[in-house]
């Protein structure tokens, strides 16, 4: 067993160090790349311009768009391992933008292991969960419409990993935040029939929508000031541009620290990562395979995209890296503390998403050593949660929407394949030998435990939170599942729980292989983090401060203790779940409110914001204001001093005017004599 | 024509003549101006300045302008104050200011006004410093006044006398225009008028004219009606307009006076004392037949009667 | 005898006519307060004249006499219109140039 585990860590890294290799001109498969985006979003036309006549078949177009998108993927990923890794970076060049000047920016598609990678995850994942939402939102009726935004969005996130500049990635990203906006707020208004929605609901899930779109437009500040500082430095927002630009040196290590942060600012809105992360728990508002696609398997992984893209900034600013493992380590426990605590199934989904995208920045943050399998988890991450959070959209769809885990339970003999499918990505999730997770997230926490240049502290500090956070993984995880699927029923006595048809069954069955396989497929011997060479390159890594066996064995144990004790409290008794949430420790009190995310803004930022602007209404009014109407009061004031002489007497003007005279020539005498 | 000028003498004074004429003159004038401001009547007033005019003309011929004197005679006096002669008779002749002040402290202010105006005035005459006064003897060693003017009128100033007169055309017009009042309804001529009277025929009107009003010996007015041949009032002889103003004798009074002639009684009402007025029966049918020979003016030969008991 | 007496008449002349115009409420006799007050100017004008020995004074008054009459023209015209709408020729009575908001 030791030896088995060290293998994997020795398989990890590649041993020496090598560069990532130059672009070369897109051939072959890989010149079609822009069909991967034209077709969703061909698709996604389609389906809003035809409105309610595309209703009997937009849901199959809607499906086909994202399998061919995959086909077309699927065909550049075999053209790519059969061609020599020098010629794995392929760009396409598209024409021209926007000419300004000096500054003339190409369109250009950026075909490489790593977009190719993201092509693969978000077209086979979107295809599978296009299939479940057929299902899913058949007695919907805007199904259609949900469809066209479905392919909106991939056709958005295909842009955004494809792009070959960070201003066309900016395009994609914003075009996911739409998307995420049009499909968390999916049910903005009363519905009747199929997924009911009440008035109220409706309109939790309106705010829901626009706090996600609002807390992205912080991230994406961040963005537009990392182009703009980019553009202004080096006159070019291109990846292959900026790549140069960085490694000639002309920028300062202190302006790559702020670009890099600024980076890390759009990749905290958009990944939910702390202090931007309370939108992604509201973002449960919508419709279950919205937040397996967007809010857990692709979209909020965006960040860690542009994280390891931006990998030459990183590379050269150890500062902006280690707040980036900072942001990661801190998400990681606050995701994890909160979905200790939450009942609601979709919002612990959330909180483990949250937290799970915690150890990607991690290992993001952790530089060279890190990018590869903070891309690794990210991937097995998309196969276990989306495989999860349809799972617990198939429980949804047979509890008659309910999501209270308290209100579930011993559902794991009424509907048996989503009992088995959500007990591979529990197993995945959690690290279990030999399930994905262990291949993926074992390996983030033993880099987290190396020591790198001139580190002390860090590998400490890293290594325990990730080891913690295993164990807290392990334990809310297990809590989640034992609540819905052992211990004793709990659900109304009107509720008939039933299994869910194929449509759904199928999709959850083929993301169950992916928890299962997906490690040991491609975390084995590192055969991922080989591919992505050309991208992140590789260096030679140190060992880690503890030995790599007592690390992989201290996660197991950890991870084995915490699930007993989740057993324990959550099916070992019928007793012990109550239908309602008893009086809790300060800290669950806490963790149940999000830990006071949304208090904090409020405070921190609406209240004062608020007080701020009233502030400014009432300077407005009393000041700005304030003197226009003096300024109008005074000359109305003149006017009724000048017009008490007109009394529209002739003759009375006529007198002035011969006083006037008079006064005037005495003037002139007294100053002439 | 020089002749009858005066000129100045070698010291620029005027010489004895026309400083006669000056003081006769001046002092009238400011009398004659001072009734622009006392005259209670418009046309006092008005007569008052055509009367400073005249002077003044008297006093240009005097300062060697014989022909700004004749221009100011034909010009002023004859043309501008018979205009404001006729416009007075249009609006009233009696129509003077009445004594009651209506805009407060005027009467004073205005006083004032004229006082500081005559003040400065003086001081600015005073103050000014004069040449030795030339006279125009040297420019009118040639030509005589008028034709000196007409050199300078028709040289110098052509295009102002041009202005002048498209100025005068514009204000015949804008004349014309303010005073011209639109025709509201159709012009009555003779046909409408005869064709109204026709139609008001049908409705019990008249082609011929209204008859007379009765005109009687005591009364010599046409306030009462006249009398149709059987002696009844007509109505429609009485004027329209005295009968709105309220004015007309009572027909209805006279009505019953022929009444009780025609009965055989006297005209005017019997007094309750006088019981008896067998005597008067017999003069009844005389009466009434003075009332049947005479038709029209029937009751005139009982007026005279009645008129004699008064 | 000095030519300024004639100046001295032009001024008596000119205050008689201010005066009549601001005293009189007869609109016809201020106006003929007005025809004054050029009268006294023309005489003002033909004194200056002989005085330079210049007939351009006389000119001035010639031309001040023609305008004049196109003056009394529109001027007359005006009060006979005033006369027949308001059945007036009171220059107190046509004071609508005054402020409406406070009727005084």
């Amino acid at each position: 067993m030791i030896t088995t585990l060290s293998a994997v860590l020795t398989g990890l890294p590649a041993a020496e160090a090598v560069e990532p290799v130059a672009a070369v001109a897109a051939t072959g498969a890989a010149s079609a790349a822009w069909l991967l985006i034209l077709l969703p979003l061909l698709s996604a036309a389609v389906l809003l311009l035809a409105g309610r006549r595309a209703d009997g078949w937009g849901h199959l177009l809607g499906v086909a768009a994202p399998a061919a998108s995959f086909l077309v993927g699927a065909i550049i990923a075999v053209q790519m391992l059969t061609s020599p890794v020098t010629e794995r970076v392929q760009h396409l060049d598209l024409g021209s933008w926007i000419t300004a000047g000096t500054f003339d920016l190409r369109v250009g598609l950026l075909a490489d292991p790593l977009s190719v990678t993201f092509v693969l995850l978000i077209t086979f994942v979107g295809s599978l969960i296009h299939v479940y939402s057929v299902a899913y939102m058949a007695e919907d009726v805007n199904r259609r419409r949900f469809f066209a935004y479905l392919n909106l969005f991939i056709a958005a996130m295909l842009l955004l990993v494809l792009a070959d500049s960070y201003l066309l990635l900016f395009f994609g990203w914003e075009g996911v935040g739409l998307a995420s906006y049009l499909l968390i707020g999916f049910w903005n208004h009363e519905v009747r029939q199929g997924h009911k929605v009440s008035g109220d609901q409706a309109l939790d899930n309106s705010v829901a929508a626009k706090k996600a779109f609002v807390a992205n437009r912080v991230g994406d500040l961040g963005m537009i000031v990392a182009m703009g500082l980019l553009f202004a430095h080096l006159g070019t927002v291109s990846f292959a541009g900026v790549n140069e630009g960085v490694a000639s040196g002309a920028l300062s290590t202190g302006m790559i620290t702020a670009i890099g942060l600024m980076l890390l600012l759009a990749a905290v809105g958009k990944s939910a990562q702390f202090p931007l992360q309370s939108w992604l728990g509201d973002a449960m508002a919508g419709p279950t395979p919205v937040s397996a696609l967007i809010h857990a398997a692709t979209m909020v992984t965006a960040g860690v995209y542009l994280i390891v893209r931006s990998q030459p900034i990183f590379d050269a600013t150890g500062d902006a890296r280690l707040v980036v493992a900072v942001v990661g380590a801190i998400t990681l426990l606050f995701g994890a503390i909160v979905g200790c605590a939450k009942d609601d199934i979709k919002k612990a989904l959330a909180a483990s998403t949250m937290s799970q995208i915690g150890y990607m920045m991690l290992a993001a943050g952790l530089g060279p050593l890190g990018y590869a399998i903070a891309i690794l988890h990210l991937v097995g991450h998309g196969f276990f949660k989306a495989g999860m959070f349809l799972g617990a959209g198939s429980v949804m769809h047979a509890m008659r929407d309910e999501v209270d885990m308290r209100k579930f339970g011993a559902l794991g003999r009424k509907m048996p394949l989503t009992y088995y499918t959500f007990m591979a990505g529990w197993l995945a999730i959690i690290g279990m030998w030999p399930f994905t997770g262990f291949f993926t997230k074992d390996p983030i926490i033993e880099t987290a435990f190396i020591a790198q240049e001139g580190q002390t502290w860090q590998p400490w500090v890293f290594g325990s939170v990730a080891l913690f956070g295993a164990a807290l993984t392990a334990f809310y995880m297990s809590r989640l599942f034992f609540m819905t699927f052992e211990g004793k029923r709990r659900w109304e006595p009107d509720v008939e729980p039933h299994e869910s048809p194929r449509l759904m069954t199928w999709p959850m069955l083929v993301l169950a292989l992916g928890s299962v396989g997906f490690g040991v497929a491609f975390g084995w011997k590192g055969r991922l983090a080989d591919w992505l060479v050309p991208v992140t390159g590789s260096v030679e890594h140190p060992a880690p401060v503890l030995p790599p066996a007592l690390i992989t064995w201290s996660v197991l144990i950890l991870v084995l203790i915490a699930v007993g004790l989740a057993w324990q409290r959550y099916a070992a008794s019928a007793t012990v779940v109550p239908r309602t949430a008893p009086k809790a420790s300060a800290l669950t009190e806490a963790a149940r409110d999000d830990l006071y995310q949304d208090k904090v803004n409020n405070g921190l930022l609406v209240i004062p914001g608020t007080y701020a602007t009233r502030a400014l209404v009432y300077a407005d009014s009393a000041v700005v204001d304030g003197t226009v109407r003096a300024v109008a009061r005074g000359t109305v004031a003149v006017g009724d001093l000048a017009r008490r002489p007109q009394t529209g007497f002739v003759r009375q003007y006529a007198a002035m005017m011969a006083i006037g005279l008079v006064a005037l020539v005495i003037i002139v005498l007294a100053v002439q004599s | 024509m020089s002749g009858v000028l005066t000129a100045l003498t070698d010291a620029g004074q005027m010489d004895t003549g026309e400083a006669i004429l000056f003081w006769v003159l001046a002092p009238l004038i400011v009398i004659a101006s001072l009734g622009l401001v006392f005259a209670r009547k418009a046309v006092y007033a008005a007569v008052s300045v055509i009367s400073v005019m005249i002077m003044l003309a008297a006093l240009y011929v005097a300062q060697e302008a014989p022909f700004l004197g004749m221009v100011q005679v034909v010009v002023y006096t004859g043309a501008v104050m018979m205009l404001f002669l006729f416009v007075l008779m249009l609006v009233g002749v009696d129509a003077g200011d009445s004594l009651v002040e209506t805009v407060k402290g005027q009467r004073i202010i205005g006083v004032l006004g004229g006082l500081g105006v005559l003040a400065v005035l003086s001081g600015v005459v005073g103050t000014a410093v004069y040449s030795q006064p030339s006279g125009l003897a040297a420019v009118e060693e040639a030509v005589t006044n008028p034709v000196g003017l007409a050199y300078v009128i028709f040289g110098q100033h052509a295009f102002a006398l041009e202005v002048v007169g498209a100025l005068l055309i514009t204000a015949a017009l804008g004349a014309l225009v303010l005073t011209h009042r639109e025709r509201l309804i159709a012009k009555l001529d003779q046909r409408t008028r005869l064709d109204a009277r026709m139609r008001a025929l049908a409705g019990g009107g008249t082609v011929t004219p209204l008859p007379a009003p009765g005109v009687y010996a005591r009364h010599n007015a046409m306030d009462v009606p006249a009398l149709d041949p059987e002696g009844r009032p007509i109505e429609s002889s009485v004027n329209r307009v005295l009968k709105v103003r309220g004015q007309e004798a009572d027909a209805d009074e006279y009505a019953a006076r022929v009444d009780r002639v025609l009965a055989g009684g006297w005209a005017d009402a019997p007094e309750v004392t006088e019981a008896p007025a067998a005597p008067e029966v017999d003069a009844a049918p005389e009466a009434d037949g003075a009332a049947t020979d005479e038709p029209g003016d029937g009751p005139s030969s009982a007026a005279p009667e009645t008129g004699a008991d008064r | 005898m000095s030519l300024m007496s004639y100046v001295v008449l032009a001024a008596v002349l000119f205050a008689v006519g201010t005066t009549t115009v601001l005293v009189r409420r007869n609109a016809i006799i201020a106006f003929m307060g007005i025809e004054l007050m050029l009268n006294a100017t023309n005489l003002a004008l033909v004194t200056f004249a002989r005085m330079h020995g210049n007939l351009s004074g006389q000119v001035l008054a010639f031309f001040v006499m023609v305008v004049a009459a196109a003056e009394v023209v529109v001027g007359l015209a005006i009060i006979v219109a005033i006369f027949r709408a308001r059945r007036s020729v009171s220059v107190d009575d046509v004071n609508l140039l005054k402020d409406v908001r406070d009727p005084a």
